[in-house]
């Protein structure tokens, strides 16, 4: 009998163990998610200063009524540190410059592009945003300790009292950054964004599918449907299923090795990345492809050989579009795992610095994962906050990606 | 420098056109041996392929050309300088060229970009005269194939034939392609250093290479024992060995929950929801080992009274586990689910409780299955490379303690060819040969996965 209340104990502890070991499982996803999305989101906002400015023509040096050649021309550094001057006229000249300091250090280049779009501000005194500076951005939104010691901080006690009258005054105020989404790669967290990453990663997958789906599609079809069986079609199936478990680095040396250093095409551009990649996508597609093309039943072959077909013809008209929908979801997928792969970029050099959304493929660029790894490397807590919301963005496209897979598999998949 | 091929594509589109109507026209009065169509597809083809192949050699030899025009043009400055000089300076112009300038060009460099501009122009109109003049040769010859009795379509047919049959064979080239470049570069290596003082080394310090920059004559003592592979290796299975601790039991014990005990709704829910771990990028993970995971691991240590470094293999090793979760898990739920209900049922018959018909008959009948994905997922973890390159560090350090930093032949692979990259020295060069022996640890854990589960799966039914 205890041997019986023994047994049954040992498989309550075994079911426990199982629902343990998937909760805990289940737990890593939502910790992964929320942390990502609880450090990232503020990436998509900014906070601003609202500050009375004078558009002082004498001062910007400015004839009446400038083109807006000459607005460009002109330097707004005088006409920042005049108007600093009568906000805070109360203070010395070292807190202002502390002052300063909690803006964004081309407060200038901001006020310039104010006056650009709105040349009626001329010689007007009008209340406008100017970005703040990303330490105190980082402290408005509560990702940095105030409390800590001051000689550990970058802003002083001054200039919390400063940034505490703003507050009260209510003078801060939170808005979206637009910034981030419209250009590229800075030195500064203030004015860095994802667009050239982005641009980078299209132009990449463009390559990649380019040169993926047809091949792939190219060589299922002939293993599948012509290939006779023997020595040669055997080697291409072990190659097929090896290169799926390659390392992703080990075709970064290819692509080193042959693409760069043999035939010499131009290093750190998305078209070496593409086609990096497509070595890598190409068996995903290639075992997808073949499966659908086996699900095709032979009724369909059958029916248009007897109807005077070639075996082109049924090939091509017939079975490669019926085969099509789970061929398509493979390379979704596949396609999917090669925009969120970095290591082979590293090695090809999609790694720059990149200021300038990349406008063709041969254009140095970088990839999304690979900006992602360039800000976390750096110490700016502000660029940390940068990352998360870069990989938010990356998190939702794959995410999205994933549902329109699954859609199109329930949707046009045929059941033989 | 794609126009080329869309014009290309348009000549043979309007190819494929003229001779399609023409054989429409023809086939009215007699009957052709093949649907007017195929003779339109034998014009593309034979406009395409030859000057596609045409265009791609003008694509390689151009650069070639390039250099031997502007040495010829510049032969009286070029002479004074030696090789290492010209190369220089043709880089230089190449660049001033594309727009790339740095405002400390001299005269001769900007004539000599001109030149390269003016010469560009021409061969690009070059170009197109080869194709344009290739196309219509082409096109005449193809025109003169619509005759009655010609079989087009099955030329065409052979021709995609052989075609498709050269797309099979890019996987075999690229495996060729890899193997190639690793070995070559791996045996420009082996000329610095000994491959035994490379598989057998206890030390690793590349670093040391630095001394070829400066000395005349290489002395190879000095790098004796500056690339040793032991420690990279032992850091690279500690790592894999954390990550399979966290794996293997909760990716087997969910697949089993998730195969045998879960009910559908949880199943439906839960197997999607843990395969998202398996789609985030890996640069997602290696941010969070690096600035999540790490630093509260360190802090732990540190309520705790140990010293752990924030580089530590504990970190790096525990994220990669999580990430290969959904591997196992997925790999093991198909062998499971492939058991045949009978073995359960006669289990059950038996007298024995689920968890002892697991135990004792599904799992050892999924044994070869469940080792296969095991060694594949090790095989994984080795490859892996951004959790490590962010999160691992980068100084060697022979160990078996979770709680000292380790590094990893992946991470030293991408410290070797990050940043200025010269192919002269052992020290960029070691990252093929890391990369030549990571390539054939995954290929023999894949072929030997593989070989687990052909030769010990049990056949039912």
């Amino acid at each position: 009998m205890t041997n019986l209340i023994k047994r049954k104990k040992a498989e309550r502890r075994f079911h426990l163990y199982g629902i343990f070991a998937v909760s805990l499982s289940l737990l890593f996803v939502l910790t992964l998610i929320i942390n990502i999305f609880s450090s990232g989101v503020g990436g998509f906002y900014k906070t601003s200063f609202l500050m009375k400015v004078h558009f002082d023509q004498k001062l910007l040096k400015l004839e009446d009524n400038p083109s807006i050649e000459q607005i460009e021309d002109a330097s707004f550094r005088k006409l920042i540190s005049y108007n600093f001057k009568e906000n805070f006229s109360q203070y010395s000249k070292d807190e202002l410059k502390k002052i300063k300091k909690l803006f964004y250090r081309k407060i200038d280049k901001e006020a310039q592009g104010y006056l650009l779009q709105n040349p009626e501000y001329l010689n007007q005194k009008v209340e406008l945003l100017f970005t703040a500076s990303t330490d105190i951005d980082q402290i408005h939104k509560g990702n940095f300790n105030r409390n800590i010691p001051e000689n550990q901080r970058a802003i002083n006690d001054f200039q919390l009292g400063i940034y505490d009258q703003f507050v009260e005054t209510g003078k801060v105020k939170s808005v979206f950054n637009k910034k981030y989404f419209s250009s590229g790669d800075s030195r500064d967290p203030e004015s860095a964004g994802v667009a050239s990453s982005v641009m980078g990663s299209v132009f990449t997958i463009l390559i990649c599918f380019l040169l993926s789906f047809p091949i792939a599609i190219f060589a299922s079809i002939y293993l599948e449907e012509f290939s006779k069986p023997g020595k040669l079609t055997d080697l291409i199936e072990i190659n097929i299923n090896n290169l799926a478990a390659v390392p992703s680095i080990i075709f970064g040396l290819l692509g080193l090795g042959i693409l760069l250093n043999f035939f010499g095409l131009p290093r750190s551009t998305s078209l070496v990345g593409g086609m990096v990649l497509s070595f890598m996508t190409l068996p995903t597609i290639i075992v997808a492809c073949r499966s659908s093309l086996r699900a095709v039943p032979p009724s369909i072959r059958e029916g248009a050989l007897a109807l005077g077909a070639t075996k082109n013809q049924v090939v091509f008209h017939h079975v490669l579009p019926l085969a099509m929908p789970g061929t398509l979801t493979g390379t979704i997928i596949g396609l999917a795992r090669a925009v969120g792969e970095t290591a082979p970029l590293l090695m090809i050099g999609m790694v720059a610095f990149i200021m300038n959304v990349p406008s063709t493929p041969l254009k140095p660029a970088v990839g999304m994962p690979a900006q992602i790894y360039l800000w976390s490397e750096s110490a700016e807590r502000g660029f940390i906050e940068k990352t998360s919301s870069a990989i938010i963005l990356l998190l939702i496209f794959l995410i999205v990606v994933n549902f329109v897979s699954v859609y199109f598999r329930k949707k046009y998949e045929k059941k033989w | 420098m794609f126009y080329p091929v869309l014009f290309l594509l348009l000549l043979s589109i309007i190819g494929f056109y003229l001779n399609k109507n023409r054989s429409v026209h023809l086939s009215k009065n007699q009957k052709l041996a093949s649907l007017p169509a195929y003779y339109g597809y034998l014009a593309f083809l034979y406009i395409f392929i030859p000057a596609i192949i045409l265009w791609l050699g003008l694509l390689i030899g151009k650069s070639i050309i390039l250099q031997k025009y502007l040495i010829l043009i510049l032969d009286d400055s070029l002479s004074v300088m030696n090789s290492d000089e010209i190369n220089l300076f043709l880089s230089k112009v190449k660049n001033l060229s594309a727009g790339i300038s740095f405002g400390n060009e001299s005269d001769l460099e900007k004539f000599a970009a001109e030149k390269i501009k003016s010469f560009d122009k021409i061969f690009s109109l070059l170009t197109y005269l080869v194709l344009t003049l290739s196309s219509i040769f082409a096109f005449l010859i193809a025109r003169r194939k619509v005759i009655p009795n010609f079989k087009s379509q099955r030329i065409v047919e052979k021709i995609i034939n052989r075609f498709i049959q050269i797309c099979s064979f890019i996987a075999i080239l690229i495996t060729l392609g890899i193997f190639l470049s690793l070995v070559f570069e791996t045996l420009n290596f082996f000329s610095y250093v000994n491959p035994l003082h490379f598989l057998f080394g206890l030390n690793w310090s590349p670093n040391k290479a630095f001394v070829i920059d400066s000395a005349e004559t290489i002395d190879k003592d000095v790098l004796r024992d500056a690339f040793g592979i032991i420690p990279l290796l032992g850091g690279t299975l500690l790592i894999a060995f954390l990550a399979m601790i966290v794996a293997i039991p909760l990716g087997l014990m969910s697949a089993i929950y998730l195969a045998e005990y879960a009910p559908k709704k949880i199943r439906d829910f839960s197997k999607p929801v843990i395969e998202i771990l398996a789609g985030i990028p890996t640069v997602v993970y290696g941010f969070f080992a690096a600035l999540v995971v790490a630093p509260k691991i360190v802090i732990l240590g540190k309520s705790i009274g140990f010293e752990i470094s924030s580089e530590s293999a504990l970190a790096a090793g525990l994220v990669m586990g999580v990430m290969i979760i959904p591997f196992v898990s997925s790999l093991s739920d198909d062998v499971i689910n492939a058991v045949p209900q009978s073995l359960r049922d006669g289990s059950y018959a038996l007298g024995a409780t689920k968890s002892e018909t697991i135990i004792k008959v599904i799992l050892p009948s999924a044994l070869p299955g469940i080792i296969g994905s095991f060694l594949l997922a090790i095989s994984r973890a080795i490859g892996e490379t951004m959790i490590v390159v962010m999160a691992a560090s980068l100084q060697a350090n022979l160990t078996i303690n979770p709680l000292e930093p380790a590094t990893t032949i992946t991470t030293q692979i991408v410290t070797a060819l990050t940043g200025d990259t010269e192919f002269d020295n052992p020290k960029t060069l070691v990252a093929f040969a890391l990369g030549l022996t990571l390539f054939f640890i995954t290929l023999f854990l894949n072929y030997f996965a593989l070989k687990i589960v052909k030769k010990y799966r049990e056949i039912y039914d």
